[in-house]
């Protein structure tokens, strides 16, 4: 499905990633979809990263397998937010 | 300032550090810290409501867990039961009337002590974001690791996680730990706005988060 709804997944990740990286409103407000996250938000390690996702988790009520969590899906906030789309529709 | 606890390490007597704003007032609050980067993350946001709660007429006591922090022992030999076993010593030498324990710190929590619950953490979801963080780490090294066969080896060996040797024991008892059903008052962090501080990658603090849990214990120890 690839089919675009207005859901509140968008800003429900802009909330998650200020919690965990600590960005003020304006810069989560700023990301759009090629906005670089992993290698381009300092604040991303990999501490940081499974925070990330363990978050997601318990948000969204869905689970991430080992296998799923790698660069390219941080790659940008476009990516990411395609993946938390997809987890939630398929939940 | 800094006061010490008696806590026998492996023989001999010993003794473990704890900050205390300790005026032997009648609420005396024993604060159980979240466990592993957790506790370095949130350190200056209870240090903070420590502060406030001492100008609210509150003793406060935050105690070392023994292989953290000042303590002098090894990490390796700690594990969920050990550090009960010591925050309990703690209680008891501090004399508190009340508990508050944060995040994994309900694991810990001595039994029988009124107080709150602030997010309190599944063992298994402290364990599995650690875990997640160190196989992202080792894949951008080349290294491919699983969840499945970092947990076998950890049970069986101990394991280094976020810069800890995990031993065998603490492992498995985090695989099966929950906070305790005990109907304590838990603390949601909607309660005190704005994001938890446990969460980000570099410790941070925030006086109005400090000041809305001091003013939650402040407002309901009394009652």
């Amino acid at each position: 499905m690839t089919q675009h709804t207005a859901d509140d997944t968008d800003p429900m990740l802009r909330a998650v990633l200020r919690d965990v990286l600590g960005l003020d409103a304006a810069r989560a407000a700023a990301l759009g979809p090629n906005s670089g996250l992993f290698g381009a938000l300092p604040e991303l390690d990999s501490m940081a990263v499974a925070g990330l996702f363990t978050e997601l988790e318990d948000r969204f009520g869905f689970m991430i397998d080992d296998d799923e969590v790698d660069g390219d899906l941080l790659e940008t906030f476009g990516s990411l937010l395609a993946f938390t789309q997809a987890k939630r529709a398929a939940a | 300032m800094i006061a010490r606890w008696p806590w026998a390490a492996g023989g001999g007597p010993s003794s473990e550090a704890a900050l205390v704003f300790d005026r032997a007032r009648a609420h005396r609050l024993l604060i159980v810290p979240p466990l592993f980067e957790e506790m370095n993350r949130t350190r200056r946001l209870l240090v903070e409501t420590m502060r406030r709660l001492d100008a609210a007429g509150i003793d406060s006591m935050l105690p070392d867990l023994p292989g953290c922090n000042e303590s002098l022992e090894p990490f390796a030999a700690q594990s969920l039961t050990r550090w009960r076993a010591a925050m309990a010593h703690a209680a008891q030498h501090f004399d508190v009337t009340h508990a508050l324990a944060v995040r994994g710190g309900a694991l810990i929590l001595p039994a029988a002590l009124p107080g709150w619950l602030y997010e309190p953490a599944k063992g298994a979801s402290l364990l599995r974001q650690m875990l997640r963080a160190r196989i992202v780490a080792a894949r951008e090294q080349g290294i491919a690791e699983d969840s499945a066969g970092l947990i076998e080896q950890g049970r069986k060996h101990g394991l280094e996680l976020a810069g800890y040797g995990f031993g065998a024991a603490l492992i498995a008892e985090l695989e099966e730990a929950v906070p305790p059903a005990t109907g304590l008052r838990e603390i949601r962090q909607g309660e005190l706005e704005g994001g938890a501080l446990w969460l980000r990658s570099e410790p941070d603090d925030n006086p109005q988060q400090a000041e809305a849990l001091a003013q939650i214990i402040a407002r309901e120890i009394a009652g």
